[in-house]
């Protein structure tokens, strides 16, 4: 996956609590097999209604929200389904950065294996954030070697994420190469292991 | 003496293959459960990099979510057919058990998994489903997991995984008539919300969690996912012994013995703690429904759908706003004069025998409205071979509802079996989400009696007083 360490985008928000992966990306689209071209789906019973037209009331629809990298979300942001097709679909679309007061458990790790990083503000920062992008043009960097989230108008924060996921995301390595680096282990653990 | 545990600490010390300070630890998986819709991409992983699949035999397909539950000898569906074609062609590549489409094991995952005995505590269970939850009511630590993490433990039988946090969901008092497990967990998820176990592994403990036999079990852990934890976990009793005693993969005899004093063993210890508790009054659970779109929206079937201006919160009441709005409801009518057009009784909450033979039980000779589609999903072949023997399809189908093959169904809607838009459904299922039954459809969630009444009446009903 692409390394990711610092990157600064334009942000959309999106004041929705508990966005779940049905909305990210609905089913009728799970039936593919490959990793890409999810993009194109994304948030589509918002975006379109159902005649596949574009729901005009739609923010993401807008036209300068298709450059838009940064999201910045409502708490429990991807709970539901496990559908690693969700983050799949956020970074085909072109997010790199999710912001929210708080991830559901599976989708943040699907994130974190797919280049793209979950940040977890406070629901102040986060409520600071969308009122910020929904009156304007609003940019925001992201660092994730010093943990920082600033723009340039002198909001600045810091935020917290697990030494793992940061190295993982930081690098861009292959999660299972390094895994296999421990091989031996497995393998001795398994010979005196009971199943049934 | 050592420091008493609970059985999530037991399982997660047996199971870890690896510690680094400040990291995840590398922990083995015992099973892991595939299907046809989170594999693909993995197994394709494993082909790019010339990697094999570690333990073959640890590992168990099936094909539930994409599959017709009607005409299943034809699948129309080219993108779907394709689907299943490469599930079935990437089991005989990497020599993968598969119980496909035409075998008589086939069905939702976490149905055959308990079923074939596949399911058993003490085990480390994923499956690329957030509802692998459902296996935690035998004691193992299950857990659902996304296609990067397919591909690894396909790969290296391991998975990194930080250690959890321990939640007791501590359940006492009595059930009362009619009043059922998927009712005490919609409670549950109304009383503390949809993230109240993000982080945790949540035990079900207290008297009604023991009362309950190994279906309840299933359809509370199954529901776990719906509280914002990936696992939730009964400590095994002998209603998991007698549950287990005798299925396919299940050891025999001597052995038998020695699996049960092991797994009874797991149980938490009489002293250990656990990071959080929070508790429910069994005997206070009413019959649940759910008027919005995710499932801590759900009152008991006598309540009104709330009004937004009773919460001082703005986003809550936009919140409130936004669902009455998408399920096509005003606030403060009864809930059980909202009339239904469809029922669905399936999916991996509510789709086994015993799910089915309560839902017949409340037929009584009765008919489905004609107002309303009802159709019947068993959870798998097996189910649905038992629920014939004991002539349940006669009664539903009698009573007017459809009788259909075995998968995930009108759950997700993924197969074709969907809600149509602005339609309302009576669902045993596990999620109210938005377009999840189909682009605008209403789903509420209720248990499989319920359901079933529901159906006769045309619009929910109290089971218990529906005689």
């Amino acid at each position: 996956m692409e390394p990711i360490t610092q990157h600064t985008g334009l942000v959309y928000p999106l004041n929705r609590a508990h966005v779940d992966t049905d909305q990210i990306i609905p089913k009728q689209f799970l039936k593919r097999i490959s990793r890409k071209g999810f993009g194109q789906y994304l948030f589509y019973n918002w975006r379109f209604d159902e005649k596949d037209r574009p729901r005009e009331d739609f923010s993401l629809n807008q036209p300068k929200y298709q450059d838009a990298s940064i999201l910045v979300g409502g708490e429990n942001f991807g709970c539901g389904s496990s559908r690693e097709h969700a983050p799949w679909a956020l970074e085909d679309f072109g997010f790199r950065i999710i912001i929210a007061s708080s991830f559901a458990d599976i989708f943040f790790n699907n994130c974190t294996k797919n280049g793209i990083l979950p940040v977890v503000l406070k629901e102040e920062e986060t409520q600071q954030l969308i009122k910020n992008a929904e009156k304007d043009d609003y940019y925001l960097t992201v660092d994730l070697e010093a943990k920082e989230v600033y723009d340039n108008a002198g909001f600045q924060t810091t935020f917290d994420i697990a030494e793992y996921p940061r190295e993982m995301l930081i690098n861009g390595w292959d999660e299972i190469a390094v895994t296999l680096t421990h091989d031996d282990k497995i393998t001795a653990f398994e010979k005196d292991h009971v199943v049934y | 003496m050592t420091k008493p545990k609970t059985i999530i600490e037991k399982i997660w010390d047996k199971n870890v293959v690896h510690e680094i300070p400040n990291r995840p630890s590398l922990l083995y998986i015992d099973l892991h459960l595939i299907h046809e819709v989170t594999s693909p991409q993995a197994f394709e992983g494993l082909r790019m990099k010339g990697r094999k699949v570690r333990q073959p035999k640890r590992t168990f397909a099936t094909m539930d979510h994409n599959v017709p539950t009607v005409h299943t000898n034809v699948i129309k569906d080219e993108i779907s057919k394709l689907q299943m074609d490469t599930l079935r062609k990437n089991c005989e590549e990497f020599d993968v058990p598969l119980a496909g489409m035409g075998h008589k094991h086939q069905g939702i995952v976490h149905v055959i998994g308990p079923e074939l005995g596949l399911t058993q505590p003490g085990k480390t269970i994923v499956c690329g489903d957030s509802h692998t939850s459902t296996h935690g009511a035998f004691g193992a630590l299950a857990f659902g997991i996304g296609t990067s993490e397919v591909e690894h433990v396909l790969s290296t039988q391991t998975i990194w995984q930080a250690k959890p946090k321990t939640l007791n969901v501590k359940i006492d008092g009595e059930l009362g008539t009619g009043v059922t497990a998927k009712d005490i967990v919609l409670a549950l998820i109304s009383k503390y919300g949809v993230d109240f176990g993000t982080g945790y592994v949540i035990e079900y403990t207290g008297e009604a969690i023991r009362k309950l036999s190994m279906e309840g079990r299933m359809t509370i852990c199954n529901m776990s996912i719906e509280a914002g934890a990936r696992a939730g976990l009964v400590s095994p009793d002998q209603t998991t012994i007698d549950f287990l005693e005798g299925r396919l993969h299940v050891p025999s005899g001597e052995e038998f013995e020695q699996a049960k004093q092991d797994w009874l063993s797991l149980a938490t210890d009489p002293d250990a703690t656990y990071d959080h508790t929070v508790t429910l009054n069994a005997s206070e659970v009413e019959p649940q429904v759910t008027w919005g779109t995710n499932p801590s929206q759900c009152i008991p079937v006598n309540g009104y759908i709330p009004n937004p201006n009773s919460k001082d919160d703005p986003n809550a009441q936009q919140e409130i706003k936004h669902s009455l709005e998408y399920m096509g409801l005003e606030p403060d009518i009864p809930i059980n004069s909202v009339p239904i057009e469809h029922v669905f009784i399936g999916s991996c909450t509510n789709s086994r025998l015993e799910d089915l033979k309560q839902a017949a039980s409340v037929i009584k000779g009765r008919k489905v409205s004609d107002k309303v589609n009802a159709i019947v999903v068993p959870g798998s072949q097996t189910v649905k071979a038992k629920a014939e023997e004991l002539g349940l399809d006669k009664e539903f189908l009698e009573a007017g509802f459809e009788w259909r093959e075995p998968g995930c169904s009108m759950c997700l809607a993924m197969n074709g079996d969907a809600v149509p838009p602005g339609e309302r459904c009576a669902s045993t299922s596990n999620r109210n989400f938005e377009g999840r039954q189909g682009a605008d459809a209403r789903t509420h969630l209720v248990s499989p009696e319920m359901a079933t009444a529901a159906a006769i009446a045309g619009h929910f009903v109290d089971i218990r007083t529906f005689v």
